[in-house]
């Protein structure tokens, strides 16, 4: 513990850092909703096309000089790509078999992507800088807030925003949602469910790549960097409840500030937090917290 | 005559492992021997159960640091050091399987994995499983206290003996009455709740078994070598273990040992100088396998061959 | 001029021993080969540190030796253990069962060395171990058979918390990894700097493999401590090192890294880590004889070696060294002659083998240079201060080694 004392500011400090780990945590527990929503699979590549994300805003930058504010477009787009070419070749022969083939495969996928970077960039890291316009912090009163990360979650949240907004309002969303409930009704209607398939692995792929450009300047760029996380995204999204959108991002904010008040107070436990709570959540409500069904 | 017919496989292997040391390097056999065991015991969930254990580590790496323990600090012979770390595995499996059963298919396979991951949590920073450096140093001790196997000869006796000894017991639960619910379990839960199974028990029974086989495993993994450390309990050595499975047959009972075979070797022939592209051909491995071998190397050889 | 010396001494000896035939096999060399063994980690979290380079360390070496000692070839295997103690037991007990190697050195990664260690004392075998830092290789865990060189937990501590406090780094706040290792560092340096005279004004502990120290760095900001001293290794510290920049805690704080390696600072860049102080075995900038060696390791690896790499050369150095004088790869001849015999090369010079395997050498106190003051890639340090061997290390009477009370290892 530490031997300087929890004042208020130090708490709000706290809070507020936990908001912005809580965005990473939604955007990343969001894609794996929306791709468990109408696949049915685990995509436990999600980390590695974080990193892969994040890998290719330095490439960009590194080798043909393309800045932050691109990669925050190009990065996503050219994963979600990726996304629907492992979709299309790999994913799509798995939908009529048990769904924990799903999760193997992609768990597959995620070593050889995993390796692969590694053995090219090696892994103690790459450095990345934080974009000119958003580096200097401002002085909130209770804390000096880098204001990269301030962009952090209004980023994060702008994102999640528009997801929900998608899915929710617009008329792919209703043809998203009605491939959900019964893709072959939806079929027979004339809409191209296969398509619509591969579109939102790719869409999941690419918010995956648009959290790690946003995590690129913040931690240290290596092939490993997924790891660690997909785990506690994994506990998140039990948390959860992989019913609803809005559910993913709300768990996911809430987890990251309950994670940065236990880094106050206890910071050993600031690992395994996540995981005691999705064990008592499993206790008290199993179909998690949004959950629809069990 | 029905004698042999009905432990053919068990005498063939028995068989197998006595001619082993003079063909390859005994440590070696008997690594392969602890994780085939492990192997079978992940299988006896996934291929019977139908129960996907994301984070079975746990209760290898719980069986190896308690019986490291007990060796250590309590100076017990090898056979009740065993036995400390299988109970402790047993009782792992009690608490995980009881949360994790609440839930079913994938997220059963989530919750494996967070929960093991606390559990390497809890290792990393317990003070005797020594962190980062491994419970060093555990002897192998005097089998009831009279025979010393400290000689790898009386050591690969040992472990084939145990690993025999577990082969036998799971594949006695596969053939029992108890086995045959747990793949009706797996071929449609929703059919044997009708029947009045209370498949929740069910559940909670094999995964407390296949924990305390997999302790069993990582308890005599850690007689062999001397030692415990991260590796056992890092969420990397469930997926391995799935891939061997996989690659060996689910469902089968040979497919868990030729897996572990097969994955072992090839670890240890990559372990020379191909660097990360380990990775990279493990997980092409699980790619290839999930499209498509699924039925794994004895699963095809099965199929092929008819009936067995 | 080093070369010449041994060139003399060694022909002497070939000379000498070359006269005196003898059919025992103890006095000769097993297998007519002296075959040491590289065991790292190519694929894992310590490959850079470790990893290629130490491979081709320990070929350079060869090649300085002409590929032969006293007549006898020599030969380098390696293996990539993985990162899992049990794949590198089992390489090391088939390296020495099958394959006849004399000498296991690298053992990156604490685990991986203790556990060598064993199998090597039970076959009375050598391990000169330069990448693991546990301390207990020198401690509880010694036998008669092991050599730490290159750095351990200790010498870190010891060099970067006293060097400090001396610079003027007098309060200290610490960020530890909570785990054995980070609690250790943390303990080791918090001794060092109260008996410099500083005093150690907090500390947090933060979980291993955190992605975010902001909320950790929050608090040693808040502490005003002038120092913070980074308990953690690998990619902690280098994420705790870059939160702490982008929160402008260097502009009023300087940090201490307490483990470091070259390769990290590479990985990060000087922006942020100018001005950080590290305790560093060796450098490659130090003289002419480093320069020209890491010239040679750079040609072939496309970056500068690590203090383990260049272990690694000194450690294959130190072993023919004791074979060509000994006339045999007998493990205890050697050991007994090491210990005897002061060794200097390109690493280091008078470096003493202790009883506990503890291998005395300098410390070099560095600070991180400005990214004005660098004049290229990998041009990083300024050398604050050299710690003498005798002084770097922990002595002799806190040392919990069994072998000290005169039991026989």
């Amino acid at each position: 513990m530490s031997e300087v004392g929890i004042t208020l500011d130090s708490l709000l400090g706290q809070l507020l850092l936990g908001l912005v780990n809580g965005s990473f945590y939604a955007i990343l527990s969001l894609g794996l909703a929306v791709i468990f929503g109408l696949l049915n699979i685990v995509n436990f590549a999600h980390g590695a096309l974080y990193m892969m994300g994040a890998y290719f805003g330095w490439i960009a930058l590194t080798y043909f000089g393309v800045g932050y504010w691109w990669s925050l477009v190009l990065a996503p787009s050219l994963v979600a790509v990726f996304g629907m070419l492992v979709e299309r070749t790999l994913l799509q022969w798995l939908y009529k078999l048990d769904h924990l083939y799903g999760l193997l495969l992609t768990f597959g996928v995620s070593l050889i992507i995993e390796g692969t970077y590694r053995y090219f960039f090696g892994v103690s890291g790459q450095p990345y800088p934080v974009p000119e316009l958003l580096s200097g912090s401002t002085d909130l009163g209770f804390m000096t807030l880098p204001n990269y990360r301030g962009w952090v979650v209004i980023a994060s949240l702008g994102v999640c925003l528009g997801t929900w907004f998608m899915i929710e309002r617009t008329r792919l969303g209703a043809y998203l949602r009605a491939a959900t409930e019964n893709p072959k009704l939806t079929q027979a209607f004339g809409i191209n469910v296969p398509l619509l398939v591969m579109l939102t692995y790719g869409f999941g792929a690419g918010l995956a790549a648009f959290a790690g450009v946003l995590a690129a300047p913040i931690i240290q760029i290596t092939p490993l960097m997924g790891n660690n996380l997909i785990v506690i995204v994994f506990a998140v999204v039990v948390i959860g409840g992989m019913g609803s959108i809005l559910g993913a991002v709300a768990t996911g904010l809430a987890l990251g500030v309950i994670e940065g008040l236990t880094k106050v107070f206890y910071p050993e436990a600031s690992s395994t937090v996540v995981f005691v709570i999705m064990a008592l959540v499993l206790l008290v409500r199993p179909a998690g917290l949004f959950g629809r069904e069990t | 005559m029905t004698f042999i017919r009905k432990h053919a496989v068990l005498i063939v292997l028995a068989v197998l492992l006595a001619a082993a040391p003079f063909l390859f390097y005994p440590m070696l056999v008997m690594k392969v021997l602890c994780f085939a065991l492990f192997a079978c015991a992940f299988n006896l969930l996934l291929g019977y159960t139908g129960l996907l254990s994301f984070g079975h580590a746990a209760y290898f790496g719980a069986g190896a640091y308690i019986t490291g323990h007990a060796m250590t600090a309590w100076s017990t012979t090898p056979e009740l050091g065993l036995l400390f770390g299988v109970g402790a595995a047993a009782l792992l499996g009690l608490v995980f399987g009881g949360l994790a059963i609440r839930r079913q298919g994938i997220y059963f396979a989530m919750i494996t994995l967070a929960l093991a991951q606390m559990l390497y949590f809890f290792c990393l920073q317990a003070p005797f499983t020594g962190g980062e450096d491994g419970l060093q140093g555990v002897p192998r001790g005097k089998l009831f206290g009279l025979i010393s196997l400290s000689d790898d000869s009386a050591m690969y006796v040992f472990v084939s003996l145990v690993f025999l000894g577990g082969f036998w017991l799971i594949d006695r639960i596969i053939r029992s009455p108890f086995g045959q619910v747990l793949k009706s379990i797996r071929e449609n839960e929703e059919r044997a709740l009708s029947l009045g199974y209370d498949v929740d028990r069910y559940k909670l029974v094999a995964f407390v078994l296949s924990s305390a086989i997999a302790g069993l495993a990582g308890a005599t993994k850690t007689l062999t070598f001397g030692f415990a450390t991260l590796t056992d309990v890092f969420w990397g050595t469930s997926g391995e273990m799935v891939l061997m499975t996989l690659v060996g047959g689910v469902g089968t009972v040979l497919g868990p040992v030729v897996g572990a075979v097969v994955i072992i070797v090839l670890q240890n022939e990559l372990a020379d100088k191909v660097g990360s592209w380990v990775l990279v051909i493990l997980g092409a491995i699980f790619v290839i396998n999930v499209l498509l071998f699924r039925k794994g190397i004895v699963g095809e050889i099965v199929s092929r061959f008819g009936q067995k | 001029m080093k070369r010449i010396m041994f060139g003399l001494i060694a022909s002497t000896v070939i000379a000498i021993s070359g006269c005196s035939k003898s059919n025992d096999v103890d006095e000769k060399v097993t297998d007519g080969e002296i075959k040491i063994g590289v065991l790292t980690d190519l694929s894992g979290l310590y490959s850079d540190i470790g990893g290629q380079g130490s491979i081709v360390a320990a070929e350079l070496a060869v090649e300085d030796l002409g590929g032969e000692v006293a007549g006898y070839k020599v030969k380098i295997v390696s293996v990539d253990h993985q990162n899992k103690a049990d794949i590198a037991a089992q390489k090391v007990r088939e390296w020495i069962d099958r394959d006849g190697v004399d000498m296991v050195t690298d053992a990156l990664n604490s685990a991986v060395a203790l556990a060598t260690a064993k199998v090597v004392a039970e076959k009375k075998k050598i391990m000169m171990n330069t990448g693991a830092a546990s301390t207990r290789l020198t401690n509880e865990d010694c036998t008669a058979y092991t050599i730490h060189h290159a750095y351990d937990t200790y010498a870190l501590a010891n060099g970067t918390g006293t060097a400090v406090v001396k610079q003027g780094g007098d309060t200290w706040f610490f960020l530890t990894s909570d785990y054995a290792f980070g609690h250790s560092l943390e303990a080791d340096t918090a001794n060092v700097v109260k008996k410099a005279g500083g005093t150690v004004v907090g500390a947090v502990r933060h979980p291993l493999s955190a992605s975010d120290f902001s909320s950790f760095l929050l608090q040693a900001q808040n502490s005003k401590a002038k120092i913070i001293g980074l308990a953690n290794a690998g990619g902690d510290t280098i994420n705790s090192i870059k939160a702490a920049n982008e929160f402008g805690l260097t502009k009023t704080q300087n940090l201490a890294g307490l483990l470091v390696f070259i390769t990290d600072i590479h990985s990060l860049g000087l922006p942020v880590t100018q001005g950080m102080y590290v305790t560093s075995g060796w450098y490659w900038d130090l003289n002419e004889e480093t320069r020209a060696w890491s010239k040679r390791f750079f040609d072939r690896m496309g970056k500068m070696p690590t203090m383990i790499n260049a272990g690694v050369y000194s450690t294959v150095m130190m072993y023919t060294n004791a074979v060509r004088a000994t006339g045999t790869d007998n493990a205890d001849v050697i050991m007994e002659w090491l210990r005897n015999n002061p060794q200097s090369d390109m690493f280091g010079t008078n470096m003493v083998l202790r009883e506990d395997g503890r291998l005395l050498h300098d410390m070099y106190l560095m600070q991180v240079k400005k990214p004005s003051e660098s004049r290229g890639e990998w041009d990083y340090y300024h050398v604050r201060q050299t710690i003498p061997g005798a002084d770097a290390f922990q002595p002799l009477s806190e040392s919990r080694c069994p072998l000290l009370s005169g039991q026989t290892g």
